[in-house]
């Protein structure tokens, strides 16, 4: 394969990126080593979007953030994805925490995040009746918004895709090699080459700059664990409540989801192996533990599952995004560790501005919007459903009762131009297998029309590629095999 | 709040039943039997019988039809008989919504959406499962791991294996007849583990399951880790001590690919709480009265969605007794008298029913429901009304996995002073 362009990795930056560089006239492939996108950090964070008083003013993280923030209500309702600003707080729980909020703010301001302002006690405990009475100050940040990461990440991909990017999933580069004119990619699919190549590769992305710079780059991947908690009325928290920051991330937090979840979390611990997503005792007790400061009444019987995502932590804290120095045609976004969902869009621009006029690539004549979805059944009034069912009686079945998405949602996800292949990739798009029962009624389901819309055998069907099969064969043969 | 539009689709029924599973099959019938012709019942999976259909396994019916009968054998029974009554059942209709005024919305491919007003619902939704992510067990999300109800579905009814080499966490029934089922379909069960010192599922599995299997029960274990990247690879189990938390040093490795769940059954109650029903977390169910009646009026519950039963047979008890209820509420039959209230007391988890009535005329036989809070051997179950026995039954053994019942007889209900009564268990 022969492209001018090859993007590296399917996350929410190498989408976003494959989107904005749609816009040009070259022929563009995103390559991902696992079978959907999204299936990296991008599908396991707190989902926030950050307004920016968290990054060092004057860094790159910083202008980013401020700006991809600002950038993202615009460009949710573009690419039809979830967004909300319920805003956040930063909780001091003692005076001596107040220079903290106090340097918080300070930030805020120099980032020129808008409306950030310091409110006390009362007002705290106005606005959110559930937190922790010890509380002494916040920082308010009324401009703190949500998105539901792996939903803007598959929407990006869509709008790249209708625009001509090719998307090839469980392709692992192993290497890149400048040849003359361009790259040679080593993958797990066999070579590949491109006269440009972007590296979006997260946790792997600094193993991928070495390989074409002489200035190492380090990533140190930091784990984060979470819990998710059902979405129940009413929600305890209606802000993403933030504790004062450590040296290891922002601290944790308890924040409502896009989608009425409320999200418990993260840890932070550096690990030496980028994949090992596994949650474990210790973690989960700590963030438990952890997240009682700011909700004494903590309540986890309403858990329905917890989860773990890695951060492609750069030693030296600031996200690395531009041309790789030295190497003619290599680009790269490299140590995008939070706030890199908010800066996602910014960081799209930045880096495509550079690539356009670096290449002299030129625009399209036309540029196809994004595909439009139906809204999801879930958020429907009774009139819309009325219609809806009316229009498309397949909407009629619901499929997944806890989070309420009917069978032609699912096969909508299905054949979106990047679309779903696997059980977790239908349970990103549609929310199929996110509720309460966690997939023990739907999946049967799930796996059923996967195989029917893919033309696959039930026992091909996994749950997020690989050798993730749900299946091991027909109780037939099963059977026979025991008798022989 | 409807449109003028929308409010001249909105039927009305006298009884509404919501699920078409044990329950609401015998809740329909006995409203029918009772007299009520406008009766509709909603199912939302495509057949009637709920999780009865995936249980091909017998040992069903032996209280109600003095039988052994399979899970589809049994729910044929009553599927007939709603057949014979002419009941309406919409199939493939899911329930959106139900208020406290009885008003209702559904949802079905053939008939798009439905509105309704009824005299009488009565909730039967049954119980789900609780999943591997509600339990927060440490490891990774890899596949191959299903809850029990999940798997023996896959097998059941799609005809397909989920895994070769299986662990089963948690002891319930379902876990217990998976154990057979996929021993029998040629895979190897390595182990059950239970967390607390007694199995939760009935004696009889355990034997008939396990036992005759040689597939070992550990007590006092839990599942402490899941490995496998892709597919599970195996899991680590350790033995807990008394408050359930694990040993260090106890730790056995399982290599397994598959790891069934089987721990816990958790009343579906989305609807009932829509509707603004006053709940017992005790039961995760509504509470009802002796006639099954919720804290809102004309809204009855029975079966799993009630409180989880071990036995199909007392759900479908319950659910006639629902129905009948049902029925004569929608008929103006007025129950009048004074309320009590009833209590668990020592060794008793989560009685119904939670309110009795001492009714103005005639009284009649009430049924009392619980679980026990632990192992009890050679114990009394005694109902007090205050300082005062008003009944009593001894039983050689009380575990939390066998739910256990006693009458009220009609005499004790009108002899109640109105003051709280409480039922405990004594050695």
């Amino acid at each position: 394969m022969n492209k001018d362009i090859i993007i590296i990795g399917g996350g929410v930056v190498g989408c976003a990126v494959a989107r904005v560089l749609s816009r040009y006239d070259a022929s563009i492939a995103l390559l991902e080593g696992a079978s959907d996108v999204a299936e990296g950090a991008s599908k396991a964070n707190s989902g926030i979007v950050h307004a920016g008083f968290d990054a060092k003013p004057g860094s790159l993280k910083a202008k980013l953030n401020v700006k991809g923030a600002q950038m993202y209500p615009a460009l949710c309702a573009e690419v039809d994805a979830p967004y909300g600003q319920p805003g956040a707080m930063v909780l001091a729980f003692s005076e001596d925490e107040r220079p903290t909020i106090e340097k918080l703010y300070e930030q805020g301001i120099a980032n020129e995040v808008p409306d950030v302002r310091i409110i006390e006690h009362d007002e705290i405990m106005e606005l959110e009746p559930n937190v922790n009475p010890d509380v002494v100050c916040a920082l308010y940040v009324p401009t703190s918004g949500l998105t539901s990461p792996y939903e803007l990440t598959c929407a990006l991909a869509d709008h790249a895709a209708v625009n001509g990017v090719e998307f090839i999933m469980d392709t692992f580069v192993k290497e890149i090699k400048p040849v003359d004119g361009g790259f040679v990619l080593d993958t797990s699919k066999g070579e590949m080459s491109a006269k440009i190549v972007i590296n979006c590769a997260g946790v792997n992305s600094a193993k991928l700059h070495n390989q074409l710079s002489d200035k190492e780059l380090t990533i140190i991947p930091r784990k984060g664990e979470y819990y998710l908690l059902d979405h129940t009325k009413p929600l305890q928290f209606t802000m993403t409540m933030f504790q004062c920051p450590t040296k290891m991330g922002k601290g944790i937090l308890v924040s409502p989801t896009c989608h009425g979840n409320l999200l418990l979390g993260p840890t932070a611990t550096d690990i030496e192996d980028g994949t090992a997503v596994e949650t474990t005792a210790e973690g989960l007790k700590w963030a438990a533990d952890a997240a009682r400061l700011t909700w004494p009444k903590e309540n986890l019987r309403t858990v329905i599952t917890t989860f773990a995502g890695i951060r492609a932590h750069e030693v030296n804290g600031d996200f690395v995004i531009g041309a790789v120095e030295g190497c003619p045609g290599a680009y790269e976004t490299v140590g995008v560790e939070s706030p890199g969902l908010s800066a996602a869009p910014a960081i799209a621009e930045y880096l495509a501005e550079m690539i356009v006029k670096n290449e002299g690539l030129t625009e399209k004549a036309e540029w196809k919007p994004a595909p439009k979805r139906e809204k999801p059944f879930y958020a429907m009034t009774l009139e819309e459903r009325v219609e809806l069912v009316k229009r498309n009686p397949m909407n009629g079945t619901l499929v997944c009762r806890c989070e309420q998405v009917t069978e032609a949602e699912i096969r909508a996800a299905i054949r979106r131009p990047v679309g779903a292949r696997t059980i977790d990739g239908v349970k990103r798009r549609t929310r199929a297998g996110m509720g309460r029962c966690q997939g023990g009624f739907c999946s049967p389901r799930v796996l059923e029309i996967l195989s029917e819309e893919l033309g696959l055998d039930p026992t091909e069907i996994t749950k997020c590629g690989g050798k993730s099969n749900l299946l091991v064969g027909t109780i037939a043969e099963a059977a026979g095999k025991e008798n022989a | 709040m409807l449109s003028p539009e929308l409010r001249s689709q909105v039927k009305y029924v006298d009884v509404l039943v919501i699920g078409a599973g044990p329950a609401g099959m015998a809740a329909a019938i006995a409203a029918k039997e009772a007299g009520i012709e406008n009766l509709l019942v909603l199912e939302r999976e495509q057949n009637m019988g709920g999780i009865l259909r995936q249980c091909i396994h017998n040992g069903f019916g032996l209280h109600r039809f003095k039988e052994e009968l399979t899970g589809p054998e049994y729910a044929q029974r009553d599927i007939d008989k709603v057949n014979e009554l002419g009941i309406e059942v919409r199939t493939g209709t899911t329930v959106l919504s139900v208020d406290e005024n009885r008003f209702v919305t559904a949802i079905s491919r053939e008939h798009g959406v439905q509105l309704f007003e009824a005299g009488a619902v009565i909730l039967a939704m049954g119980c789900r499962e609780r999943p591997r992510g509600a339990l927060a067990t440490p490891g990774t999300r890899c596949a191959g791991i299903y809850s029990a109800g999940t798997a023996q579905k896959f097998v059941n009814l799609e005809g397909y294996m989920p895994g070769k080499r299986c662990v089963i966490l948690g002891s319930g029934d379902i876990g217990l007849i998976m154990a057979r089922r996929m021993t029998l379909q040629g895979a190897k069960v390595l182990a059950c583990v239970e967390l607390m010192p007694f199995s939760s599922g009935l004696n009889r599995n355990i034997v008939q399951c396990l036992q005759d299997y040689d597939i070992p029960l550990y007590l006092s274990h839990t599942v402490i880790d899941i490995q496998g990247k892709e597919r599970l690879s195996g899991v680590t189990v350790a033995q807990v001590d008394e408050n359930r938390q694990p040993i260090p040093g106890t730790e056995k490795q399982f290599d397994c690919d598959t790891l069934l769940l089987s721990v816990g059954l958790i009343p579906e109650n989305e609807l009932t709480e829509m509707a603004n029903v006053e709940m017992s977390t005790l039961t995760s169910g509504a509470i009802v009265d002796d006639s099954l009646q919720t804290s809102k009026e004309g809204i009855f519950a029975c079966g799993n969605v009630l409180h989880v039963h071990d036995l199909v047979d007392f759900v479908s008890a319950e659910s006639f007794k629902a129905g009948k209820a049902a029925a004569e509420y929608v008929q103006g039959k007025k129950r009048t008298g004074k309320y009590v209230n009833m209590k668990d007391g020592n060794g008793v988890r989560g009685v119904v029913p939670q309110k009795l009535l001492i009714p103005d005329d005639e009284a009649q036989t009430v049924q009392i429901m619980f679980r026990p809070a632990g192992v009890y051997k050679n114990a009394t179950v005694r109902v007090m009304d205050g300082d005062r026995e008003i009944a009593r039954q001894k039983k050689m053994i009380f575990t939390p996995g066998e739910m256990a019942e006693l009458n009220l007889k009609p005499e004790v209900i009108k002899s109640l002073s109105g003051g709280d009564v409480t039922v405990q268990i004594e050695q």
